[in-house]
């Protein structure tokens, strides 16, 4: 958000994205701008319908049918993707140079052709390369995402795989361009947790041996302490928060953030309710004044109803979108729970010693 | 945790297996645990441990093939008179994971609801129906007004109140939550809880409630089993099980789950699952007592180690 960062690798300006749904006009991107910095781990959290997927769908092209980005640039390699049109520009991008992993590998994998050939294929058609070359490149990554015995299992189909290690094969794939930047969409929802933990670890270690960038898309926020540099939190088609992972966890300033670190169930003291953000999100089909999270929001002034609040500047790298840092605004406290969440964090941790360093 | 505690439902000894012959698959092995009245039970374990077969096996979808269930100390799996049937499919009612695929999408919540009181003519005319039907849906926080929508027309979280309400209409002893939560978002899972919660207060109702997310089951049970590959290897009350995580399987589990707190998270080591200890007593191990109310799957020779290891755990909680 602030200018003259260095190695940006992708930068959005003022996207805007409409869906035509039944004759009516539902706006799931409200005028977002973000850079991301090369080799950064960026996470985008929100709640289902929130954008988050939307978002990084038109870094790729693959926006539903009737779906257009109605404002905005989005800056890659010098040149602005808002404008590609045609699928056989998209080619030069998608899958080559932004690859994305989707959450259900059950779905992104085709069902009757065997795992080897769907890894070669991608190697043909993006790297010209002949067949037998493809299948010695394509056993080495089988290899590199932990597929035991790749040689033998190089002509086995997906349903003869876990789903875990099937998300290894959909990464596989997704690397096999070498991508620069690599969208994992909730790559790990879909699984156990001790599997989740493996693949998130993968993810990490091979953005480190292949220099790609990653944007993570979740609404686990365990899942974003653990592989974020960076934390932009989203609400209604914006981001409303953005910052360091630390200064998101520690200290963040929006009362969306606060609702959705206080509603942690870890967080949770026996025999009390747990906090909960009350109503609903606003629907995207009307127009939204103000602050879109107003009507939700125990903090909420009477300017949020009337003007949309602009970014303040918290520090450098964070910012939040909320009238309370407005300097006129009355100095609030974050709730108890958010205001000491590593204390608590750590109390709850510290138990046991199976945690390891602390 | 025991002794003068009411059992609700006790499962006693429990294999459950699928298939015959040769291709024979055992989902669940000699699993005993009890359910005292008033608690939420939780059994936890990764996909494919088990624990929705032994859930389902207690309403009676599937068969057991050793043991015995007991609920309010009535046999309750194999084969029952109808009227027994009836007590059962009455009092023990579940919630479902996915409240979009639970509910029929061609009827109105209102059929939704009263479907159980349909079935077991538990209304007096249409009147008191109606009524009964209107305080479900204020119970769970929707509108009498919601009645003639359609599953579809709501969000998910709206929805698994719909399949809630749907089995408090029942007036249940006992529920069956299976994984109520995990297809809500964030900001709904702690209502849904909540709401859950509410129940378990002013109707005195017991959960067993089955999760693969131990952050979840801290807060929200009062004892936990971990269950792996159909064995349950520890059983504990929630909170002496994050403090003593015994079991080796149990505490890769727990390290598994991430934490909210980047501090945390960016320091831990991950430790891969050793099933050494676990395969050590496949056969001749049992459920055994360590501390009060806290047991553990071992046999005898690995009574000392598991001790030592509990001691080892006190130790480093003292010097904290």
């Amino acid at each position: 958000m602030s200018e003259n960062k260095k190695n940006l690798i992708l930068s959005v300006k003022d996207l805007e994205v409409k869906f035509k749904v039944r004759n009516k006009i539902l706006t799931a991107i409200r005028r977002i701008s973000m850079d991301f910095e090369e080799g950064k781990v960026v996470a985008i959290v929100g709640e289902s319908g929130s954008g988050k997927s939307v978002f990084t769908k038109t870094f790729t092209g693959m926006l539903e049918i009737n779906g257009m980005i109605s404002n905005g640039e989005i800056w890659f390699e010098g040149r602005d993707l808002a404008k590609i049109k045609s699928d056989k520009e998209w080619e030069q991008i998608r899958g080559k140079k932004i690859a994305t992993v989707f959450q259900d590998p059950m779905t992104s994998l085709n069902p009757v052709k065997t795992i080897g050939d769907q890894i070669s294929e991608v190697i043909i058609k993006h790297q010209g390369k002949s067949k037998s070359e493809a299948k010695t490149m394509a056993i080495e990554m089988m290899g590199k995402v932990g597929i035991k015995n790749a040689e033998k299992r190089y002509d086995e189909y997906p349903f003869m795989y876990s789903g875990g290690m099937r998300q290894r094969i959909v990464i596989a794939i997704a690397l096999a361009c070498r991508p620069r930047i690599l969208i994992c969409d909730e790559p790990t929802t879909a699984l156990d947790v001790t599997i989740q933990a493996q693949i998130i670890r993968l993810i990490k270690d091979l953005s480190q041996e292949y220099g790609f960038t990653t944007i993570y898309i979740t609404h686990d926020l365990g899942v974003v302490a653990n592989v974020a540099d960076v934390v932009a939190v989203m609400y209604a088609g914006q981001i409303v928060e953005y910052g360091n992972v630390e200064e998101v966890f520690y200290d963040s300033r929006h009362p969306y953030t606060w609702g959705l670190l206080s509603s942690l169930p870890q967080l949770g003291e026996k025999g009390e309710n747990l906090f909960a953000i009350r109503g609903t999100p606003p629907s995207l089909f009307e127009e939204i004044k103000g602050d879109a999270f107003a009507p939700r929001s125990n903090y909420a002034m009477k300017i949020d109803y009337e003007q949309e609040p602009p970014f303040f500047k918290v520090s450098d790298t964070h910012y939040a979108k909320t009238w309370l840092l407005d300097p006129r605004a009355p100095k609030v406290e974050p709730p108890a729970a958010v205001a000491h969440l590593h204390e608590r964090m750590l109390a709850l941790t510290s138990k046991g010693g199976i945690y390891g360093e602390r | 945790m025991s002794g003068n505690k009411e059992v609700l439902v006790e499962v006693k000894n429990v294999d459950i297996t699928f298939g015959s012959g040769k291709k024979i698959f055992r989902a669940v092995t000699n699993a005993s645990f009890n359910i005292y009245k008033g608690e939420t039970f939780a059994l936890v374990g990764e996909s494919g441990s088990g624990k929705t077969t032994i859930a389902r096996a207690i309403i009676r979808l599937n068969n057991t093939s050793a043991g015995e269930i007991l609920f309010k100390g009535k046999k309750i799996n194999g084969k029952l008179s109808k009227e027994d049937r009836t007590w059962v499919q009455r009092n023990i009612q579940m919630i479902f994971q996915d409240p979009a695929a639970s509910l029929n999408e061609r009827a109105t919540i209102d059929y939704c609801i009263s479907e159980g009181l349909y079935n077991f003519h538990l209304y007096k005319d249409e009147a008191d129906r109606q009524r009964k039907v209107d305080d479900a849906l204020n119970a769970v926080g929707l509108l009498p007004e919601h009645k003639s929508r359609y599953p579809h027309e709501f969000s998910g979280g709206q929805r698994q109140r719909v399949g809630i309400a749907r089995a408090m209409i029942m007036e249940p002893e006992f529920i069956i939550a299976d994984e109520p939560i995990s297809a809500l978002d964030v900001s709904i899972r702690a209502q849904v809880l909540n709401l859950m919660n509410k129940f378990k207060d002013e109707r005195g109702l017991t959960y067993m409630f089955i999760a693969h997310d131990l952050s979840v089951v801290r807060y929200f049970a009062d004892r936990i089993a971990v269950i792996h590959n159909g064995r349950i290897v520890e059983v504990a009350p929630a909170l002496d099980l994050f403090r003593y995580p015994i079991h080796p399987y149990t505490q890769s589990l727990l390290q598994a789950v991430p934490m909210p707190d980047p501090k945390i998270e960016k320091a831990k080591q991950l430790k891969v699952y050793d099933n050494s200890v676990e395969e050590e007593s496949a056969d001749d191990g049992a459920l055994t007592e360590i501390i009060p109310g806290h047991y553990i799957f071992m046999n005898e020779k690995q009574r000392s180690g598991f001790e030592a290891k509990l001691k080892e755990m006190k130790e480093l909680e003292k010097n904290q």
